[in-house]
């Protein structure tokens, strides 16, 4: 039994909004913005947050694994929905976590998901970490351009590892780039060249230095090194500055996706393990407030390792977006006239939530210990007209099983975020079916017979009481990864 | 087995207020204005009521909770009054249970009044409201033609039918009820359409067009019931008599276990089986005379003829557009308009059916009136959703046929 790396996985939300719509509604203002132009970001749906994207990313780290050998859960994010909610919580139960997990929330820095990594490294117990970004940009700002929403997942513990830590270094400083505070939505960004002269440049390659040594790895045998940045030239610079080959500095996924935060530095990560080969040796490095370096080694493992989306597979499950105006409406940029319909108070019932959370959280429906019928919810008494039976219901998971569309239809009258809003009835390969909605999909090419698999989605936010309610929906099942 | 219902109870008078936008008027002049027609029918005074049923589906929009609205709006005199509420279909619920009373012999005459008052709501169709706390967290926020949408594509996967054939047929439906609603004076919508308005219209819930939905109503509609032995004794002779009452409710079945295949109602199939057991109709297509339908939507209509059991599965495409429902046909559906045009006060329209079946039967119906002598009559009212509803079917007609 080896400590390390065991799974990853990532997710990255359907749509990419083009940078060139962006560009085109700003130029009267700012037409600075057109030198980015180019390439594409990825931004969530109207019913994805953090929390949501967590969730899948977990799920397509945890693909095929037992979970219930997980003993703690770590979740990094600056930009989660609730200041006082544990959404570690949400995440464990949206994935049938054992509740007996230790389960922390890691915020307030853009190097919280290396920093939890290291810790996961160091625990003996095997520890998921998550990391999610939905991010916040002023409208017309280089930050819109350059930023993109995501989330990665790392599985850590003993086992068969795809990757082992060979060293680590850190470095605390309050050096205050940019930062965002309860009063302000947005970050707010001192000038670029000061942050790479007195804080990348003084900050990072001691750090890496430190790093490398403690692994008793020369600069020279990095083969990847994994650090976001989104200010021009820095990795390269830091990379010089380190003595590490320029061809080592992994693609920073600006094309098509952007920065995802204190996600990027997993995102990379998770990028550069789809692709690496045994013995190659991984720097991964989180700046913010100081500096986390991570050396870590490629194992045999990982050629072992279950095909899964990761971020190559997510980058092709993709939907262009050239509506700028649909990305504002989703970030709530914009008010738009939504109508007398979405004036409906649905409220947020807190009781009813946390009695019903198996149906509604871990989407657990039934199965019947006389007649073996499947159902969804579980009830008191046997749906099977045959059985009827009362009280047999054990629990039944339905969160993983694919379905089939069976009915469908593409609803313009009632409220929809996104309208139209699509929903039917799907049906499971293992039995069982469910009215729901259904979420990233083209509403002319819905049919009866389309293959679908549950995704964790936001189910109504309640603006009265900022509140927001998650539940699972159906979407289209996502192409599998092309063989390498 | 129960002996049914056949004959027991006859209709002493019934009354209808006009439907559409009732702009000037609250549900309590509504529900007078239909009263007023039918106690003058029945030839009683109110003192000879002896129980009364109130129903209303969506009470929030406008009268509120419980029986109270009915008995303070007629001035009943302390008499039991109970209000119902089964979706749509609770119309024929307090059609039932007024008819039950009598025939049980607690009451000699009872009363059923439905109303609606749906147009406070400052937006076109059904108000948008909470289902109770779990429904909300896990039920799409379906509209009700996003709902009877489904049907659409489920029945068109199940008979190899393609999407513009089955188009062309519920746009029959609709024309033909605009047809239909245009000689009735008392309607909501009395504009003739054509085929092309319907094919042409905006989306709603895709397949259905504005044209394939019936909207909302004000309205009012009311029964007074009797023992045939209370209607001879007031000198009636042309008795109408109720032959069957049935309803059947989703058990959750076609939502939760894969034996549904989504293309039809599974109550509404039950429950005409055992309204024609009850009436003693072996052959529907030939003994009925006349049909009104819960045509909430035009493929909703479309699917019932099947369930009905009288077009035969997979063949009401070919009826439809054969004109064997249209009012000159050999079963007319809708004559007097239906829920399309005639208009859908939820609480109403059960009643608004039978109302319609009765005037048809005593040769009432002016304009619309059928000219073969109608004999048998069905309703078939339906509340709730494909996956989850209650369909309620009464067979009406000559007491003693």
């Amino acid at each position: 039994m080896t400590h390390g790396i065991l799974a990853f996985g990532a997710y990255i939300p359907w749509r990419r909004l083009q940078r060139k719509a962006i560009a085109d509604t700003h130029a009267w203002f700012n037409p600075a913005l057109k030198a980015q132009a180019k390439g594409e970001r990825a931004f969530c749906n109207w019913d994805e947050d953090t929390v949501t994207m967590a969730v899948e990313a977990a799920r397509d780290a945890l693909a095929g694994r037992d979970r219930a050998a997980i003993g703690a859960l770590r979740f990094a994010s600056t930009t989660f929905p609730f200041l006082d909610r544990l959404h570690c919580g949400i995440v464990a139960e949206a994935l049938g976590l054992d509740p007996g997990i230790s389960a922390i929330d890691v915020a307030a820095t853009q190097r919280a998901a290396t920093s939890a990594l290291i810790e996961a490294l160091a625990m003996n117990t095997e520890t998921l970490v998550v990391s999610a970004e939905k991010r916040d940009a002023k409208a017309a700002s280089p930050f819109e351009m350059s930023s993109g929403d995501g989330a990665a997942a790392v599985l850590v513990g003993d086992g068969e590892p795809i990757a082992r830590l060979l060293g680590k270094a850190s470095r605390t400083a309050d050096f205050v780039d940019h930062f965002r505070s309860l009063d302000n939505q947005f970050d707010y960004q001192w000038e670029e060249r000061w942050i790479r002269d007195a804080g990348y440049m003084p900050i990072v390659p001691p750090v890496i230095k430190r790093c490398l040594a403690a692994g008793q790895v020369s600069a020279a045998d990095v083969t990847h090194f994994c650090m976001p940045a989104t200010l021009p030239r820095v990795t390269g610079t830091i990379a010089k500055a380190a003595g590490i080959d320029e061809r080592a500095i992994c693609d920073p996924l600006h094309a098509n996706l952007g920065d995802t935060g204190a996600a990027h530095p997993l995102m990379l990560l998770v990028s550069v393990l789809e692709k690496a080969k045994p013995g190659e040796k991984i720097l991964l490095v989180g700046f913010g407030q100081g500096a986390d370096a991570l050396l870590l080694e490629v194992m045999p493992g990982i050629g072992r390792l279950p095909r899964r989306l990761g971020v190559a597979g997510h980058l092709a499950r993709r939907k262009e977006e050239a509506s700028y105006g649909r990305y504002l409406a989703f970030n709530d940029l914009i008010e738009l006239e939504r109508g007398m319909r979405a004036e409906t108070d649905k409220g947020t019932p807190l009781s009813s939530l946390w009695r019903n959370r198996e149906t509604v959280t871990s989407f657990t429906g039934g199965k019947c210990g006389k007649c073996g019928t499947v159902q969804f919810p579980r009830t008191d008494v046997c749906v099977n007209p045959n059985c009827n039976a009362i009280g047999t219901q054990v629990a039944h998971a339905f969160a993983d099983q694919r379905a089939r569309i069976k009915s469908y239809t593409a609803d313009r009258l009632t409220y929809s975020p996104d309208p139209p809003a699509c929903y039917g009835m799907v049906e499971f390969e293992e039995g069982g079916r469910v009215m729901i909605d259904f979420t990233d999909i083209d509403a002319d090419a819905l049919s009866v017979g389309q293959p679908m698999q549950m995704m964790f989605r936001i189910k109504d936010i309640d603006p009265s009481r900022g509140f927001r309610r998650y539940y699972w929906k159906a979407a289209p099942v996502a192409a599998s990864p092309k063989e390498a | 087995m129960a002996k049914g219902i056949k004959d027991k109870v006859v209709i002493l008078g019934m009354g209808c207020s006009k439907f559409g936008e009732r702009w000037d008027k609250e549900a309590d002049n509504l529900m007078v204005e239909a009263y007023t027609e039918a106690i003058a029918d029945a030839g009683v005074d109110t003192k000879a009521i002896d129980a009364a049923w109130l129903s209303t589906a969506i009470e929030e929009q406008h009268v509120g909770k419980s029986a109270t609205p009915l008995a303070v709006a007629l001035r009943l005199p302390f008499i039991p009054v109970t209000r119902v509420e089964n979706y749509c279909a609770s119309g024929t619920e307090a059609f039932r249970g007024a008819v039950y009373a009598v025939a049980s012999g607690a009451a000699d005459v009872a009363l059923a009044l439905g109303v609606e008052k749906l147009k406070d709501t400052g937006y076109g169709g059904l108000p948008q409201r909470g289902r109770g706390p779990l429904n909300d967290m896990v039920n799409p926020n379906a509209s009700a033609p996003g709902s009877f949408a489904q049907l659409a594509a489920a029945y068109r996967a199940k008979h190899k039918v393609e999407p513009k054939d089955l188009k062309r047929a519920m746009a029959h439906i609709s024309v033909k009820s605009h047809d239909n609603g245009a000689r009735n004076p008392k309607a909501h919508l009395r504009n003739k359409i054509t085929i092309e308005t319907v094919l042409n219209a905006p989306t709603v819930a895709e397949p259905l067009g504005l044209y394939d939905c019936c909207g909302v109503s004000d309205g009012a509609a009311c029964a007074i019931v009797a023992t045939p032995e209370v209607a001879r004794g007031l000198g009636k002779t042309d008795m109408i008599s109720i032959k069957a009452l049935q309803v059947a409710v989703s058990n959750g079945l076609e939502a939760q276990h894969n034996s549904w295949d989504g293309s039809y109602f599974a109550t509404t199939r039950v429950a005409s089986k055992r309204a024609y057991q009850e009436a003693g109709i072996d052959k529907p297509r030939d003994a009925l005379s006349l049909i009104e339908v819960h045509d909430c939507f035009s493929v909703t209509e479309l699917v019932t003829m099947e369930d009905l059991h009288i077009s035969p599965e997979g063949g009401a495409i070919k009826d439809v557009l054969d004109g064997f429902y249209d009012a000159d046909g050999k079963l007319p559906c809708q004559i007097d308009g239906g829920l399309k045009c005639f208009g859908h006060p939820i609480g109403a329209s059960g009643l608004r059916m039978i109302y319609e079946m009765y005037l048809q039967m005593l040769g009432r119906a002016g304009e619309r009136q059928r000219q073969q002598e109608p004999v048998f009559g069905l309703t078939h009212n339906l509340g709730g959703f494909p996956q989850r509803n209650v369909a309620a079917i009464s067979i009406i007609g000559k007491y003693g046929a």
